[in-house]
C-alpha cells in the first residue's frame, strides 16, 4: 500500500511539484495583493488559455519524439482564420466555422508530419520552414489585426460558468483537453505515441507504425494549435497575425518548466498545462510588486536554464 | 531509373557530397542568370556590389550558427546576441567608442559562455539552453532600454561606414570584413586541430571523449566563439541600418539557420562547413533580391522562401544519403 503510494508519487512528481508551485504562486499573489478577486481570477485563466493550448500543441509533438517550430505561425493562422470568417457570422455559423478551423489544424499538422517522415529533412528545419510559411498564410489572411467574432463566442472564453469564480476559459481548457488528449492517452495511440518518443527503434521492433505515429502525433499538435487560435480568437475578440511569434517560444518553455524531456518519451499534459498558468502569473505578480514587468522574460529565460542545468547536474551525478 | 541515370546521379551525389559549395555556387549562378533573363539589365557590378553589402550581417550571423551546428547543436540566441551587441554601442558609444566595442563584445561573450557551460558541463539540450539565454537577454535588453532611455543613441562614423560604406565605389566595407573572416573560419576549420575536433565532435561525441578528447573544452569554445561572432554581425547590422531597436536582429534568427542548412551544414553535426554557408547566404539574398524585384508583397515572400529553404533541405538530404 505505502510501496504503491510512493509509486505513484514518484509518477506524478512533475505535475505534483507543479501543482504546489502554481498554489504557492497564488498563495503568494493573495498576499501581496488582497485584493485578489474573481475578475483577477479570470484574467488569469484568460491569459493563460491559449499558451496552455500552445503547451499542449508542443507536448503532443514532443512526447513522441519530435519538435514543432510552427506551433506560434500555426496559431496566428487560426486566429485570423476564424476571425476574419467570424466578423459577421451568428453563434451557429461561428461554431461551424469553428469546426472548419479545427479540420484546417489537423490537417497542417499532418503535413508537418508528412514532410517530416517523407523528405526525411530533419523535424527541427521542416517545422521552421513550415513555420515561415505559416506565417506568410497568416498575413495573406489578415493583413493587420483585424476581424472579429459573435458576443456569444467570445463568452466562451470571456464569460464565467455558474459562478463568477470559474471562468469559462477553465472549463473550455479543460474540455479541450479531455476532448483531445483524453481518448489518446486511454488507447494504444497514446502508448505507441509515448513509445515511439522514447525509442524509435525499439518501438518498431515491437510492431509500432512508428511513421504513422509521428505523423499522428504532429497532426494532434496541429488541432491544439487550432484550438489555440480559436482560444486567441475567443478571448480578445480580433485576429492579430503577428501573435504566433511569441507562442513557440513560450510553449517550449512551458514543457520544458512542464517537466517534458525534449528527447521524447517522458512526461504527460498536466505539468506544460501548470506551467503554462506560473508563466503567466510571474509577469502579473511582477506588476502587483510595482516591479518592472519585462522581469518575467528574465524570470522565464533564468526559470528554464536553472531548470535544464540543475536537472543537467543531477543526471551527471547520478553517473558513476 | 536506367543504368546511364543512375551513374549520373550517383556522380552528382558524390560530387554535392564531397564538394557541396560549388554544386550550390551553380544554383546561385542559375538564381542569378534567372533574374537576368526576366528582368535584363539588372545584374551589374552595382547590384552584386549591393548584394554582398546586404549579405554580410547574415553570414556572419550564420557563420556563429555553423560553428554551433557543426558540434550537433544550434543556438537561438544569436539574434538576442547580435541585437543586445548593436543597442549597448548606440547607447555607449557617446561616452566613449573603445569602451563601448568593450561592452558589446562583452554582451556576446557573457551570453556564449552561459550557452557553452550550460551544453558544455551541464549536459543541457542546446535548443532549451539558447532559447533560455535568448529570452533572458531579450528580457534584460528591454530593462536596459528603459534605464538608458534618457541616453542619445549615436553610432559612430565608423561603424556607419562598416555596416553602409563602399571603396573603390563598388568594394562594400563589410565585404573587407566578411572575406578575410570567411577566409580564416573555412581555414580554420579544415587545417586547425580545433576545426576538426568540431567536427569529430559533432559526429561522434563519444568516440571523441574515449579517445581522450575534452569534448566540454571543444564546445565552451565553440559557443563562445558564435557569441562573439554575433555580436560583430549586430554591430555590422546596426551599421547598415543606422538605428539600433529592441528587434534589429529577430528577422535575422531564422535566416540563419537556415543560410547554414541550405549550405549543406547538417543539423545534427559533423557534416558541412563555412563554405557552403557562405553560398547559402548568398542563395538567400539573391532570392531576396529577386522576390523583390518580381514585386512579391512581404506575405508571399514569406511563403516562398519558407517553400524554397524546405525544398533545398529535402533535395540535399535525398542526394546526400
Amino acid at each position: 500500500m505505502r510501496e504503491a503510494l510512493r509509486r505513484c508519487l514518484g509518477r506524478n512528481a512533475a505535475p505534483l511539484g507543479l501543482a504546489l508551485l502554481l498554489a504557492s504562486f497564488l498563495g503568494l499573489t493573495v498576499a501581496i495583493h488582497p485584493q485578489f478577486g474573481a475578475y483577477d481570477v479570470q484574467s488569469l485563466a484568460l491569459g493563460a488559455l491559449p499558451l496552455a493550448l500552445a503547451a499542449a500543441a508542443e507536448t503532443a509533438v514532443v512526447l513522441a519524439g519530435g519538435i514543432d517550430l510552427s506551433v506560434g505561425p500555426l496559431i496566428a493562422v487560426a486566429n485570423v482564420l476564424s476571425a476574419r470568417l467570424m466578423v459577421h457570422a451568428g453563434f451557429a455559423g461561428a461554431l461551424g466555422i469553428a469546426a472548419l478551423v479545427l479540420a484546417a489544424g489537423v490537417l497542417a499538422g499532418a503535413l508537418n508530419g508528412l514532410l517530416v517522415v517523407v523528405s526525411r529533412v530533419a523535424d527541427v528545419v521542416v517545422t521552421l520552414a513550415t513555420g515561415f510559411i505559416w506565417g506568410g498564410v497568416a498575413l495573406l489572411i489578415l493583413e493587420k489585426p483585424g476581424g472579429g467574432a459573435p458576443d456569444a463566442f467570445q463568452n466562451l472564453a470571456t464569460g464565467t460558468f455558474g459562478t463568477r469564480w470559474l471562468p469559462n476559459a477553465l472549463v473550455f481548457l479543460a474540455l479541450a483537453l479531455a476532448l483531445g488528449w483524453g481518448p489518446v492517452r486511454a488507447s494504444r495511440l497514446g502508448l505507441g505515441l509515448r513509445a515511439t518518443g522514447s525509442d524509435r527503434v525499439a518501438a518498431f521492433r515491437s510492431g509500432v507504425a512508428v511513421a504513422r505515429m509521428q505523423v499522428i502525433s504532429y497532426a494532434l499538435g496541429g488541432l491544439f494549435s487550432a484550438v489555440g487560435g480559436l482560444a486567441l480568437t475567443a478571448s480578445t475578440g480580433i485576429g492579430s497575425p503577428l501573435a504566433g511569434l511569441y507562442y513557440t517560444l513560450s510553449a517550449i518553455a512551458a514543457i520544458v518548466v512542464g517537466g517534458v524531456s525534449l528527447s521524447g518519451g517522458r512526461g504527460g499534459m498536466i505539468g506544460p498545462v501548470l506551467a503554462a498558468f506560473i508563466l503567466t502569473l510571474v509577469p502579473t505578480d511582477l506588476i502587483f510588486l510595482a516591479i518592472n514587468p519585462n522581469y518575467g522574460q528574465v524570470i522565464q529565460g533564468t526559470l528554464i536554464v536553472a531548470l535544464v542545468m540543475g536537472g543537467g547536474l543531477a543526471t551527471a551525478l547520478r553517473r558513476p | 531509373m536506367s543504368g546511364r541515370g543512375g551513374a549520373a546521379a550517383m556522380r552528382g551525389r558524390r560530387l554535392l557530397r564531397d564538394w557541396p559549395a560549388g554544386v550550390l555556387a551553380l544554383l546561385l549562378l542559375a538564381l542569378v542568370g534567372a533574374i537576368e533573363a526576366v528582368f535584363p539589365g539588372t545584374v551589374s557590378p552595382g547590384w552584386v556590389s549591393n548584394a554582398m553589402l546586404f549579405a554580410a550581417p547574415l553570414g556572419i550571423l550564420a557563420a556563429s550558427q555553423t560553428l554551433v551546428l557543426l558540434t550537433g547543436g544550434i543556438d537561438l540566441s544569436v539574434s538576442a546576441v547580435a541585437t543586445a551587441a548593436a543597442y549597448l554601442l548606440a547607447t555607449n558609444a557617446a561616452y566613449g567608442t573603445g569602451s563601448a566595442l568593450g561592452i558589446a563584445a562583452a554582451a556576446g561573450l557573457a551570453i556564449g559562455l552561459l550557452n557553452g557551460l550550460g551544453v558544455a558541463l551541464f549536459g543541457v539540450q542546446p535548443l532549451v539552453m539558447t532559447l533560455g539565454t535568448a529570452l533572458m537577454a531579450g528580457g534584460l535588453l528591454t530593462i536596459y532600454a528603459q534605464w538608458a532611455v534618457a541616453r542619445l543613441p549615436h553610432i559612430p562614423g565608423f561603424i556607419q561606414a562598416l555596416g553602409a560604406g563602399k571603396v573603390a565605389g563598388y568594394v562594400p566595407i563589410d565585404l573587407l570584413l566578411w572575406a578575410p573572416l570567411t577566409v580564416a573560419i573555412v581555414l580554420g576549420l579544415a587545417r586547425t586541430g580545433f576545426g576538426r575536433l568540431l567536427y569529430a565532435v559533432g559526429d561522434n561525441r563519444e568516440a571523441c571523449r574515449l579517445a581522450g578528447v575534452r569534448v566540454w573544452q571543444v564546445l565552451l569554445a565553440a559557443y563562445v566563439l558564435a557569441g562573439l561572432l554575433a555580436a560583430l554581425a549586430g554591430l555590422v547590422l546596426v551599421g547598415s541600418t543606422n538605428a539600433a531597436d529592441l528587434g534589429l536582429a529577430n528577422v535575422y534568427l531564422l535566416p540563419s539557420i537556415a543560410a547554414a542548412i541550405v549550405g549543406g551544414t547538417s543539423i545534427f553535426g559533423g557534416r558541412g562547413g563555412y563554405g557552403g554557408t557562405v553560398v547559402g547566404t548568398l542563395i538567400l539574398t539573391v532570392l531576396n533580391s529577386l522576390l523583390t524585384l518580381l514585386d512579391a508583397p512581404e506575405p508571399i515572400k514569406q511563403v516562398l522562401y519558407g517553400a524554397i529553404i524546405l525544398g533545398l533541405a529535402a533535395a540535399y538530404a535525398r542526394l546526400a544519403d
